[in-house]
């Protein structure tokens, strides 16, 4: 038996919930006020997903560098493995919001993208 | 001195909504005037997500979100001059202003639309003890340098002050190999989203430590080390000091409207949100200058931003078209029982057309109230409200029946209650 707490993120009451587990799978989520929190926490505990955005550098660009994003959720987990794929990599300019800057990221099947235009020189 | 309908002082989100909504309005005669390169404002450096769900529905980076209403813009014709720094604003609507190519000049504008942003409280506004080495910035320079120019300002960091940039800033350094130790914040609660809490500090393991505060900074050329305390009535507490080692301080203890030109044109400003006294139609004290985003008040989302300015631009557009009208009777709009402000603080009923948009913010965390305004001594609207926090803006609107208790009423009073 695991106990998990969390904040709840639905609304700006931000409550405390208990999640109880067993052997991976939710026995009981309690301290939520609403189904939100109940449908929140399962996920949670169980496949938590984020957006993950940060910068990569660009060759011959107005800027040194361009803002990108996973075009989609990506296990919790695989974060710093996404970030760290995308160290290797220097986009050449111009850029164009929502080209693809690394396929498929840390084989999470999720390409990152672009989220800004970057001109050349 | 050249002849212009409607000049904008920025060309941020506010600025960029406010010129969009003054075209759609019919106004032709539109200057954005931006310092920065390009269009987009502070979003630019806002690379993280959550832009956009309630104007767009969909979640947005600050860049992404940025490039919409900048491409809207462009695609209206609308002219932005870029590089460009205003000088001067008067009270008769001159605006001054400079740049390399067109060296010093002036506009006659028959309205104005302030959307200059805010800036963040530095080191010498907040009296921390300590030397005065390298290493300690306010969390947007520190954002700025991560996300635009490309390079980490240290390695080793505590965060004072738990705003949203701070809670931003603590995940992206950590994204970027730095060690983000912890987050003081001096009030038992924090002036951050919830959502910001969970994903920028809980995810990564961060401590945030709640009614603490910075004592002592050390070292001289660089920070060398933080002393933080636990403040207990609003003094630390002796023998409560933890130290850590550290080589950058960043510093998120709030925003304050960017008043410099509207202060010299003589607008009048609230003393509670450092931002001008707006009437319903977001006009200042001086005719035909209106003001929106977060140079009249502080927002915690872009959404609410773009939404304001939006307002303002129609609304500047229907002084230009229709000429400055007598607005009539003016109701002041006061703000009680733990409402820190609101913003209008002036409603003429005979301008409203339909809808009265009353923002506001409380002055601590309250449970179970109820959000009430009053038109004399009349409750006009009511509503229950589970959790009101300092960092979460509330939006009313009063609509149809509501607004028919106005005229002749006195003044409004908005204000919190039993629930």
């Amino acid at each position: 038996m695991e106990k998990r707490e969390l904040t709840c993120i639905g609304c700006p009451l931000g409550c405390t919930v208990q999640v109880t587990l067993e052997n991976g799978a939710v026995v009981s989520v309690t301290g939520n006020t609403c189904p939100r929190g109940d449908a929140y926490a399962r996920k949670e505990v169980t496949a938590p997903t984020r957006i993950v955005t940060t910068t990569v550098p660009v060759r011959g660009g107005v800027l040194p560098a361009v803002s990108v994003k996973t075009a989609g959720d990506i296990p919790k987990n695989k974060i710093f493995d996404c970030v760290r794929a995308l160290k290797t990599v220097t986009a050449d300019a111009p850029v164009a919001i929502g080209q693809v800057i690394l396929a498929d990221a840390a084989g999470t099947g999720v390409d990152v993208i672009a989220t800004k235009a970057v001109d050349a020189v | 001195m050249k002849q212009i309908d409607l000049v904008i002082l920025g060309g941020g989100p506010a600025g960029l909504a406010a010129a969009i909504a003054a075209r759609k309005a019919g106004v032709q005669d539109i200057l954005i005037l931006e310092r920065d390169r390009e269009p987009g404002g502070i979003l630019n450096q806002c690379i993280h997500n959550g832009f956009g769900l309630h104007t767009f529905q969909e979640e947005l980076t600050g860049p992404e979100y940025a490039a919409r209403f900048a491409d809207q813009v462009r695609e209206l014709g609308i002219p932005c001059k870029l590089n460009t720094m205003v000088l001067d604003l008067s009270a008769r609507r001159v605006v001054t202003a400079v740049n390399r190519t067109d060296g010093l000049f002036q506009l006659q504008a028959k309205a104005v639309v302030l959307a200059m942003g805010c800036r963040e409280r530095p080191r010498g506004a907040l009296n921390i003890p300590g030397s005065r080495p390298a290493g300690i910035y306010t969390a947007g320079t520190a954002q700025r340098l991560v996300n635009m120019e490309g390079c980490l300002p240290g390695r080793r960091v505590v965060i004072l002050g738990s705003g949203d940039i701070g809670l931003i800033m603590a995940r992206r350094m950590t994204l970027e190999g730095a060690k983000v130790l912890c987050v003081a914040e001096l009030m038992p609660y924090s002036g951050g989203l919830k959502r910001n809490i969970v994903q920028c500090l809980d995810d990564f393991g961060i401590p945030l430590k709640l009614s603490h505060t910075v004592v002592d900074i050390k070292g001289k050329k660089r920070v060398e080390g933080v002393t933080i305390a636990r403040v207990e009535n609003g003094r630390p507490v002796p023998g409560s000091e933890e130290s850590y080692d550290c080589d950058t301080l960043l510093l998120s203890c709030g925003l304050l409207p960017e008043n410099e030109l509207s202060r010299a044109a003589g607008v009048e400003l609230s003393a509670v949100t450092n931002g001008p006294l707006v009437d319903e139609s977001l006009q200042t004290s001086l005719p035909g200058v209106f003001a929106a985003g977060n140079v009249l008040h502080v927002h915690d989302l872009v959404d609410y931003v773009s939404e304001e300015a939006a307002a303002a631009g129609a609304h500047a557009a229907r002084y230009i078209l229709q000429g400055g009208a007598e607005g009539g009777e003016a109701l002041p709009v006061r703000a009680a029982g733990g409402v820190r402000y609101t913003v209008p603080t002036a409603v003429h009923p005979a301008r409203l057309d339909g809808a009265l948009t009353l923002r506001l913010r409380v002055d601590n965390v309250y449970r179970d109230r109820a959000l009430a305004v009053y038109a004399g001594q009349t409750c006009i609207w009511r509503r229950k409200r589970p959790v009101l926090a300092p960092g979460e803006m509330e939006t009313i609107v009063l609509k149809g029946p509501a607004l028919d208790k106005l005229p002749g009423c006195g003044g409004l009073t908005v204000t919190l209650e039993e629930a």
